[in-house]
């Protein structure tokens, strides 16, 4: 199943990407190309396998560090702040959001 | 014998010169950086820091003075331009972090520094580290030293071409689904992509989560032991990090085997090679170099050994799902708001985002968010990534079943040589199928590296490609150690093309 402008649209907005007509008319083209390849995917039976979401998980169980419930560093606001397009006192600015 | 310019020496020769007193950290950086200025037309490097390079190597060189005999202290190094550093601007190869300065160090950053390495600089790379050819950077190609007019594959496009021309004897690179092994061949170079966990990530501007890696580019498999060796091991910062003992690498490559011999020091060492690894579409003068290699190999004792890995085509469709999918979530990041770039024109917060991102991102980039957002949009994720995850799962499994038949499976990186610069720019899907060898090794978090074993069409370096079990880097760096001390093909370098 193709998809459509309209999908292209639809998943750009979700993406927070503007895309011209040009750029839509290309991706549109290039997904579908490359959706075609992985439709030899979908016909493997794969119904009792589990997923592997992180790779050491295949040889062993995955376990999540939990660290000590205490300060370790200090934050240093200016310097992380540093690259901020546009903050005033510590704050990152933004337009307007409600009225 | 005339004593060889520094630049012909890799990291433990440099190392070894250094501790003699044969010269000073001062006198190779000066050279080094010297060679990065007459070589800029090849758009290795994104960013040279000079000073800052100076004044690490005469730290090292007191170092070397008050008796420091670490092999690396005051070897020259540079990093691929995704790993963050105070320093230097980190850009990942993208305007939209132009100009970025990060308020901390990559922790590999931190440790080679701590090892004594001296950074020369920030190199070029696909932006984001998506792409295969480093013609994905938004500010410059990156030429191939081989034949200018090629690529020098990628994502580590600029590592690769760098310790290639010799402007470098060794480079950190990142590997996500062949970043490393795939420019390595390219540039007729070695390069190592270790267990996912053993090289902490921290630092390490996100692309997939679960498939990124750090590793080495460097001439031999001894170098890249040594630069390994150094910025490995287990880092909190890190929640995927493998909590194992540091490994001395270095120590590993040298190490005889039950029954070896000077003559077979590959005695009983069983390579596997899977059928699928040699497909028709197998470029016929790069199967051709593969195969006097596993001719070497078997030579110097290895058992060469038939497995299978049935899924290897199925690997691209898995891989360009769940990269995309994990892309488009650590990119979502770039907002306009909290660093990177932001566009000048915008009437409402949404257009804020929108504008800034598609100023920010270039086209490959683009197109994996939406590949990705399209995936884990509601209704599409059974479907698409659920499925990826689960196959995956079995791709990983087909390995094990070869590591119970063999030690080390064998291959090749990429199915042809370099390819011409623009050949393949408008057709993704193409750059896409070219990964099929190493994106395997890369679903399943397996080490891997490229070796050098030969030439092919164009007289344009052909590589191997060696794949471990889980945090079996040992026994790859020794295979490919043996290998490099049988044959030199690793000391090839090409020619300068002008004086």
């Amino acid at each position: 199943m193709a998809l459509t402008p309209l999908d292209v649209r639809r998943i750009a907005e979700l993406a927070r990407l503007d895309l011209d007509a040009d750029e839509q008319a290309r991706m549109l083209g290039q997904l579908n190309s490359f959706f075609r390849i992985v439709e030899q995917m979908s016909a493997v039976e794969t119904s009792g396998v589990e997923p592997l979401y992180t790779p050491l998980a295949a040889v062993e169980a995955p376990h999540l560090r939990l660290r000590d419930d205490a300060v370790t560093e200090a934050v240093d606001r200016d310097a992380n702040q540093e690259s901020a397009p546009l903050t005033k006192d510590g704050l990152y600015l933004v337009p307007k959001v409600i009225e | 014998m005339s004593r060889a310019a520094p630049h012909e020496l890799g990291v433990a020769d440099l190392g070894r010169a250094l501790a003699a007193r044969e010269l000073s950290s001062v006198e190779l950086t000066t050279h080094l950086l010297e060679r990065f200025a007459a070589h800029e037309r090849l758009g290795t490097a994104l960013a040279i820091d000079g000073e800052g390079a100076l004044a690490q190597a005469r730290a090292a060189d007191r170092r070397r003075a008050e008796g420091d005999v670490g092999a690396l202290v005051g070897v020259p190094i540079a990093h691929k331009d995704i790993f963050v550093t105070r320093a230097m601007p980190s850009t990942a190869g993208s305007r939209m972090l132009e100009g970025y300065r990060s308020p901390f160090d990559a922790t590999v950053v931190a440790r080679l520094a701590d090892a004594g390495t001296v950074t020369l600089g920030k190199l070029n790379c696909d932006e984001f580290a998506m792409g295969s050819s480093t013609e994905n950077s938004a500010y410059h190609p990156t030429l191939n030293p081989w034949d200018e007019t090629r690529v020098p594959g990628g994502s580590s496009g600029g590592s690769a071409a760098a310790v290639a021309a010799r402007l470098l004897p060794a480079a950190t690179g990142t590997d996500t689904g062949g970043s490393i092994r795939q420019p390595a061949s390219f540039c007729g170079i070695t390069g190592i992509k270790p267990t996912y966990g053993v090289c902490s990530r921290y630092g390490m501007i996100a692309f997939a989560s679960s498939l990124d890696q750090a590793g080495v580019l460097a001439r031999s498999a001894e170098d890249c032991a040594l630069v390994l060796g150094a910025m490995s091991g287990f880092d909190a910062r890190d929640s995927t990090s493998a909590e194992r003992p540091p490994q001395d690498f270095h120590a590993m490559i040298a190490a005889a085997r039950p029954g070896a011999t000077a003559m077979r020091p590959l005695e009983g060492l069983r390579i596997g090679v899977p059928k699928e690894f040699f497909p028709a579409a197998l470029a016929g003068d790069v199967e051709q170099a593969l195969r006097a290699a596993l001719a070497e190999l078997a030579g110097l004792g290895a058992v060469l050994v038939d497995v299978g890995l049935p899924r290897t085509e199925l690997s691209i469709p898995v891989y360009y799902l769940i990269a995309p999918a994990e892309a488009s979530s650590n990119l979502s990041r770039y907002d306009g708001v909290r660093y990177g770039h932001r566009a000048e024109r915008f009437a409402d917060l949404g257009e804020l985002y929108r504008a800034s991102r598609s100023e920010g991102f270039g086209a490959e980039v683009k197109r994996r968010i939406m590949i990705g957002t399209y995936v884990l949009s509601h209704g599409y994720y059974d479907a698409y990534y659920l499925q990826a995850q689960k196959l995956r799962r079995m791709i990983a499994d087909d390995f094990q079943a070869c590591f119970r038949e063999c030690d080390v499976i064998a291959g090749p990186v990429a199915p042809t040589v370099a390819w011409p610069i623009g050949a393949q720019r408008d057709d993704p899907v193409a750059n896409y199928l070219a990964d099929i060898f190493t994106l395997p090794a890369s679903l399943a978090g397996l080490p891997g590296m490229s070796i050098p074993v030969g030439f092919g069409a164009g007289a344009m370096p052909v590589g191997l490609q060696l794949v471990g079990n889980y945090f079996a880097e040992g026994t790859l760096l020794h295979a490919a150690h043996a290998f490099q001390r049988a044959t030199d093909w690793h000391v090839r370098a090409p020619s300068e093309g002008r004086p």
